[in-house]
């Protein structure tokens, strides 16, 4: 993205902000909360239209193109806060989003609804499966629990086959073997050449898994580079720990 | 069958039918109150066919159909702009206008009803119901129906993943819009006499509570809210004066153990 801003109000949320990614790469956005991460994300997939500055996708301006489009267009996304729908079952979730690479009116009348047979649910429950969700396929995604939730989303994200893939802090909320779990997950699909662009708070994931990092503060990117060197900028320190003045 | 039989079961028919046009946009998450305006347009429309013009009476149907889903179609986008209860009051208004309107049209008799003089019998009701219901079911197992449950659930996320939410939007209102048209035009051709004043709004929380009864989750909770609407007060007529209150109470009752509907989603 290139010099994108975006207010609320008289609120600033991101100040000519500009970064890139490159295809295959696995990029971690930090900063501390508020810092505009997620709005960079809200922004990446049309959610909100930025008041100056462009989105490029493949050197084409995705910057006024409808969210819908832009996941036919290879850029899926999970949640923060998980928006799984509540009134589908788990495998109906994971083929909501193969609509993204079928899409149209042949597409959407498809039939999904017979049988194991049927190619959609087949393709759906073997995705789960791998996933180690293949037992929760049936039931309905809005009472299972949250760890459970939030593998279901990225299955059902990368059900649409992105090229990009963004995470909105995935790690968060799980406990170190589901963490672990995870890591393992994102390393091969990474791995299939998919690009990662995650948002994170822990550093110890963000460190194992990406080769980059873009940190933000209050909506401005104050550092960029490799994991260790960012780490030792002061800037950084100063945003997350407040400076040493303050601390005196 | 005796007459009296088959009355009630070709008002069965027709009501599931109705009950289609409600669900359809219900399970896209808005709530249409003016399903009756759509009946009123199916049933003159395709009155005015199969009378002024002498249109055989299964096409005039099947014209009722296209004509409410065309009106359908061409108020979907500025009445899909609203929200929630802004949406119920919008379609209400679509309802009184509708009426009006037709009220105030002495080519199909104004206040004095319309006599519609070409009949359908009712295996030709029965087999409409039958291809509606069979239809809306198939259309219910492609992707269409998950997606429209996205879009109910969540209209944010289901455009990220690359839903129209518009679209499915819509499409559910005037395919909606089409079958209670169709059910209108049925009852004119059965019935052979419409009267204009019966489709306000209390006409349309009725088929309302039909969906709402059987269940909007699963594509046979419409069904299932037709059959007990239309058979219960039959079958309550040996009492005769309190049976509507009786079945008041079974409503109550039934939504108050079964809030989502008698038909729920596992």
């Amino acid at each position: 993205m290139r010099s994108v801003s975006l207010g609320f109000g008289g609120l600033k949320v991101l100040d000519a902000l500009s970064f890139a990614v490159g295809s295959g790469e696995r990029l971690a956005l930090i900063g501390p909360n508020g810092a505009g991460k997620t709005t960079v994300f809200n922004i990446l997939t049309g959610v909100y239209a930025p008041d100056a500055g462009q989105v490029l996708l493949d050197g084409a301006d995705i910057t006024r193109l409808a969210s819908r489009f832009r996941i036919r267009r290879g850029l899926a996304r999970t949640f923060q806060n998980i928006r799984l729908m509540p009134h589908l079952s788990v495998l109906e979730n994971v083929m909501v989003a193969q609509y993204a690479h079928t899409p149209g009116w042949l597409g959407m009348l498809q039939p999904v609804g017979f049988g194991r047979a049927n190619r959609w649910r087949a393709e759906a429950r073997a995705a789960l499966e791998a996933a180690g969700l293949g037992k929760y396929a049936a039931q309905l995604a809005g009472g299972l629990p949250y760890g459970v939730q939030k593998r279901i989303e990225l299955v059902r994200a990368l059900a649409a086959r992105p090229r990009v893939l963004l995470l909105d802090e995935p790690a968060a909320g799980l406990n170190p073997a589901e963490s672990e779990a995870l890591h393992e997950a994102l390393e091969a699909v990474a791995r299939s050449g998919v690009t990662l662009v995650v948002v994170e708070h822990d550093m110890h994931f963000v460190e194992r898994l990406c080769t980059r990092v873009v940190v933000l503060n209050f909506g401005c990117k104050i550092a960029e580079g490799a994991v260790a060197a960012v780490r030792g900028n002061p800037l950084v320190r100063e945003a997350y720990l407040g400076s040493e003045r303050d601390a005196a | 069958m005796s007459g009296y039989l088959e009355g009630v079961l070709a008002l069965l028919c027709i009501n599931t039918v109705l009950a289609y046009g409600a669900f359809l946009p219900m399970s896209a998450g808005q709530l249409n109150l003016g399903i009756a305006a759509f009946v009123a347009i199916g049933a003159y429309s395709s009155g005015y066919a199969s009378n002024a013009l002498g249109l055989n009476p299964i096409l005039a149907a099947l014209g009722g159909f296209a004509v409410a889903a065309s009106v359908g179609w061409l108020v979907a986008f500025p009445i899909l702009r609203t929200r929630g209860i802004y949406l119920a009051l919008a379609t209400f208004a679509l309802n009184q206008v509708v009426q009006g309107t037709i009220l105030n049209v002495d080519a199909v008799g104004g206040a004095a009803g319309y006599p519609v003089s070409a009949h359908v019998g009712f295996p030709v009701v029965a087999a409409f119901a039958i291809a509606v219901f069979a239809l809306v079911a198939a259309l219910f197992h492609t992707r269409f129906g998950i997606s429209v449950t996205a879009v109910k659930d969540d209209e944010r996320a289901a455009d990220v993943m690359g839903l129209s939410v518009r679209g499915m939007q819509s499409a559910a209102f005037t395919v909606g819009a089409g079958l209670a048209g169709l059910a209108g035009a049925l009852y004119a051709h059965y019935f052979n006499y419409i009267e204009v004043q019966n489709y306000g709004v209390l006409f349309s929380i009725y088929v309302m509570l039909y969906v709402l009864l059987g269940g909007t989750q699963t594509v046979y909770g419409p069904l299932l809210g037709a059959a007990l609407f239309n058979l219960l007060p039959e079958l309550l007529r040996g009492s005769a004066a309190w049976r509507y209150v009786i079945f008041a109470c079974l409503i109550i009752a039934i939504m108050s153990l079964r809030p989502q509907g008698v038909l729920v989603k596992r």
